[in-house]
């Protein structure tokens, strides 16, 4: 078992790790404030090929493994948390559902725009009465004639309003439960489909969450993803690789705020030495770097397992339940170990600890990765 | 064909526009004291079209011989008629040593002669000297990005060519009175698959004083933030009477222009005075301007390596000491 | 068309420190990178082969884990790489260097060939205008752009003061600024490819036709007599101060040394 890096993936971290120090770190802070969607930033990653890592060349992806997929969200997240859960969200919960489930004409007309970069994706699963009760759908999709009429709404969508391809989940028959619910896949602009809410948040504030509307929308009847009946496994298998995502997204910024304590406690100085010497600050900080690392293996782990394995429920579970957490526990100490500082928005911990804490919530809370763990374990 | 035969320095006296390069007169300046080492004599070499009478000055700064080419292949510089020129030259009075400014030209034109020659070659040489023993030239100059000094010598082949950055030799005392052999040298120029056409020659328009020349300097780096910034470094250039330089960074970033970055890819500049405001100080930019006589640093991080070469640091907000410093040297300079 | 690059792996020097105590340098952990000249003379030679759909191919002198930079190259989109690698080409100075390469080069096809104008170790800018001398092709040195058309390149060629727009035709070599172009960069696909479809041909000493005594050490007129670290100028004097306090200690200096 070698768990070195293969001479690919340390030239893809160089890769991911210069593009985020010279093209987004910059912004990160301004992102924050102004709560605006980085459309600069998603412009270049769209040319690099970035929101299609994990998609084969022959649907226009980058045809690279999910590690590498994973490193990217990675880096990215490492200075900004809002750069990447939109490269997150866009692969994880829309691409690659197209890619798994999606006909030949789907995978032509939508997946490869998305891995293209020349189409941003989001998925609409939770409504305001279905959060971790996913089951619990409202929006309804009835057939007529040759279209599907969707009435209903979503909300908390990460790329909401920015995206241009939704997968949705609708209940097409209320009397089988969780079996009768089944995945659609939305285009921006269709009639009846229209933007309520902005979300203000506490943190990945420049990332665009947005209530999706459906009054009347007709769909062509082509746009069901996947078999009928099929929406709520799809939405689960989805959901599986989406942790991978945010795991990674969680380890980034564990690992940002690391790299920024570890820079300010070596300048800080106090009592006549910088606080590095001080063997409290060199506790918590042995602490979060093993905790960064434990979280980095077992990220890399579920994501190799993806990509090797058939069911990998398990492994991103883990991942994604000890990351985020890592990822809260960090960032709060990074907070903490700049002293006074550290609560100012002049350095940036204060913000990759507003948005660690999301990581425990979304595409699952961590009570939900135990529900997971706990069923496979025992 | 031995050693023995090369006797003699020479120096290719850059020209343009037929006015000689100021770094020509330095390099027949230190020319002139490897000459009293090696007991020989001084040759200049200039080539161009109508360059004739540049003959004079370089004798007036030194040269005991001046060889002239001119020729209309020469008018504006090319690499090919400029590289069978020297060779010629070369060829026929076989000197020992031959010196260029390390310019645009001369970085061009002496790797090609050098091959050509099948001789070795300095580049930008901050020191020479002779040998005493072996009276081979002992060339000194900075390597990985100016972090080390090596000293190179050439001892089987001639000449020993090397090139010299301007501002680094001192040019001799100007005199008009001595007289020296001026010889014209008629080559053919024969235009071969190796010639290139010029276009066009567009010169660049610029008011500003060139910062080599300047006594004092007040140069900004990152840490100056912004373009509009350095209206503070500006505003206390003129008030002290100096020129506002800058380091690769606020170059690359356009803040300032590339006339004026000091450094190892930029000028290298020996003013009376030299504030480095912002700058970090990394090596390269050092290596162009660490022989100013004084240097005074400005900047937040007290362990920036700026301090190691200033003569005085000043660990602080560049943003209020520069506008108060600025105040008060206007007030100085009205009390006088 | 088709252009090649030369490239050379060279260590950051922006991150090079110098031991304060023994005064030498410190080279461990400092990373390798494509130098920032070859890199620029790369992307420019990528932006043609974007416009004319010339094949664009990398050669580099240098040890083995040279690869890297080729394989980096190749990542941003060059199509296939040369290393040239032997014991024997070892200890060169820059006229030997450019003897190695260009007897590389004679084994490749080219037609337009771009060099950096100087690495970030050496700084000499003398490899690009030798190897030109070896290969008997006319040389445009300090290129500000690049472009082509038909069999002639037109090259925006720099000096202090003005530039000069300079027709050469091809074959031809052109050394490149690090400030023409912002490289692009690598794409993961690409990262990928380079590793896995992509080829690096290896020259050793065996496949070129040079004379032993025109390359490494021996095939070198200039000699290192000594190399030292740069003597350290003793260390002035520090202060930290309010900001007026600072100006006003500023004046006093200025006046002390005679300024005013």
């Amino acid at each position: 078992m070698d768990f070195s890096l293969s001479k690919e993936h340390e030239m893809a971290r160089t890769l991911f790790r210069d593009f985020a120090e010279t093209e987004v770190k910059p912004l990160a802070q301004e992102v924050d404030e102004t709560e605006e969607f980085p459309r600069g930033t998603v412009a270049k990653m769209n040319k690099l090929g970035f929101m299609g890592i994990p998609v084969g060349k022959e649907y226009g992806g980058q045809g690279c493994d999910t590690l590498t997929y994973a490193m990217c969200v990675e880096e990215l997240s490492r200075v900004c948390g809002t750069t990447g859960v939109i490269v997150s969200a866009h692969t994880s919960l829309c691409a690659e559902p197209i890619k798994k489930f999606g006909t030949e004409e789907q995978k032509q007309k939508y997946l490869v725009p998305l891995a293209k970069g020349e189409k941003l994706g989001a998925f609409g699963l939770t409504e305001p009465g279905a959060g971790t009760d996913a089951a619990g759908q409202q929006t309804k999709a009835i057939l007529d004639g040759d279209e599907y009429v969707l009435n209903g709404s979503k909300i908390f969508i990460t790329n909401g309003k920015e995206a241009d391809i939704y997968i949705i989940f609708a209940m097409t028959d209320k009397s089988k439960g969780t079996k009768g619910i089944s995945a659609f896949i939305v285009e921006k602009g269709t009639k009846g489909f229209t933007f309520g809410t902005k979300e203000k948040k506490m943190g990945i504030r420049g990332s665009a969450t947005y209530e999706l509307i459906f009054v009347d929308c007709r769909i062509p009847k082509e746009n069901l993803l996947g078999a009928i009946g099929k929406g709520f496994g799809i939405a689960m298998t989805t959901l599986d690789g989406g942790r991978i995502g945010i795991a990674s997204q969680a380890l980034g910024l564990a690992q940002g705020a690391l790299d920024s304590t570890i820079a300010y406690v070596k300048e800080r100085k106090q009592f006549g030495r910088s606080i590095s010497k001080f063997q409290n600050t060199q506790f918590e900080i042995a602490d979060m770097a093993t905790k960064v690392e434990a979280a980095r293996l077992l990220v890399y782990k579920a994501a190799m397992a993806k990509d090797t394995q058939k069911k990998f429920s398990l492994e991103a579970a883990m991942a994604k339940l000890y990351a985020a957490e890592v990822a809260m526990e960090v960032t709060t100490k990074a907070v903490q170990l700049h002293g006074g500082y550290g609560y100012t928005r002049e350095y940036d911990v204060e913000r990759m600890m507003r948005d660690a804490k999301i990581t425990e919530i979304y595409e699952g809370t961590s009570e939900v990765q135990k529900m997971v763990i706990a069923g496979s374990v025992l | 064909m031995s050693l023995q035969d090369y006797k003699g320095i020479l120096v290719f006296a850059q020209q343009f526009d037929c006015q000689i390069s100021g770094v020509s007169y330095e390099l027949i300046g230190k020319a002139k004291e490897l000459a009293a080492d090696l007991d020989t004599e001084v040759m200049a070499v200039v080539l161009g079209e109508g360059v004739k009478s540049l003959a004079d000055s370089l004798v007036a700064y030194g040269a005991d011989r001046v060889i002239v080419v001119d020729d209309k292949e020469l008018k504006e510089y090319t690499t090919e008629p400029y590289t069978h020129a020297m060779v010629s030259v070369i060829e026929k009075y076989k000197p020992e040593i031959v010196l260029y400014g390390a310019t645009a030209i001369g970085r061009d034109l002496a790797p090609r002669v050098s091959a050509r020659v099948k001789t070795g070659l300095t580049a930008d040489c901050t020191k020479l000297e002779v040998d005493a023993e072996t009276k081979n030239l002992r060339m000194t100059r900075p390597a990985f990005g100016g972090n080390i000094m090596a000293t190179i010598v050439c001892p089987d082949n001639r000449p020993q060519m090397a090139t010299v950055r301007p501002g680094v030799m001192q040019r001799a005392n100007k005199d008009t009175k001595r007289t020296a052999a001026i010889e014209e040298l008629n080559l053919e120029f024969a235009k071969n698959n190796n010639y290139v056409e010029v276009v066009e020659v567009i010169k660049k328009v610029t008011d500003k004083v060139d910062i080599m020349d300047a006594k004092i300097l007040v140069a900004g780096g990152r840490g100056v933030g912004s373009k509009e910034n350095f209206k503070l470094l500006q505003d206390l250039a003129d008030a002290i009477g100096g020129e506002v330089a800058s380091s690769r960074a606020c170059v690359d970033c356009q803040w300032t222009e590339k006339e004026q970055q000091v450094g190892q890819t930029g000028k290298t500049v020996r003013p009376n005075l030299y504030f480095a405001i912002g700058i970090s100080g990394a090596i390269q930019h050092l290596a162009g301007m660490e022989e100013s006589d004084l240097i005074i640093a400005i900047n937040k991080d007290e362990t920036a390596p700026i301090f190691d070469v200033a003569d005085f640091g000043i660990v602080g907000d560049l943003n209020k000491i520069i506008p108060q410093l600025t105040q008060k040297i206007k007030a100085e300079i009205a009390n006088k | 068309m088709k252009i090649v690059v030369c490239i050379k792996q060279v260590p950051d020097t922006n991150e090079v420190k110098l031991d304060p105590v023994t005064g030498t340098l410190i080279r461990d952990g400092v990373p390798s990178i494509i130098n920032p000249d070859d890199k620029a003379g790369l992307e420019a030679a990528l932006a043609l082969k974007d416009q004319l759909g010339a094949t664009v191919s990398v050669i580099t002198m240098g040890p083995m884990q040279a690869d890297a930079v080729l394989r980096e190259a190749m990542a941003m989109g060059a199509d296939d790489a040369y290393l040239v690698t032997d014991r024997a080409f070892g200890g060169a100075d820059t006229l030997a260097t450019s003897t190695t390469l260009a007897a590389a080069l004679k084994k490749i096809n080219y037609d337009l060939i771009i060099a950096g104008r100087q690495a970030i170790d050496g700084d000499t800018a003398q490899v690009g205008p030798q190897i030109a001398e070896h290969l008997n092709i006319p040389n445009v040195s300090y290129a500000e752009d690049i472009k082509v058309e038909g069999n002639t390149v037109i090259v925006k060629r720099q000096y202090e003061d003005r530039y000069h727009t300079v027709k050469v035709q091809m074959p031809c070599l052109v050394t490149a600024l690090g400030e023409m172009n912002t490289p692009r960069y690598m794409t993961p696909g690409g990262i990928f490819d380079a590793y896995r479809s992509k080829e690096v041909t290896i020259f050793t000493r065996a496949d070129l036709d040079v004379e032993d005594s025109t390359i490494g050490l021996k095939g070198s007129p200039t000699k290192v007599a000594q190399s030292f670290p740069k003597s350290v100028k003793a260390a002035g004097v520090k202060v930290t101060m309010d900001s007026e306090d600072a100006a006003d200690y500023i004046v006093e200096k200025l006046k002390e040394k005679f300024v005013f």
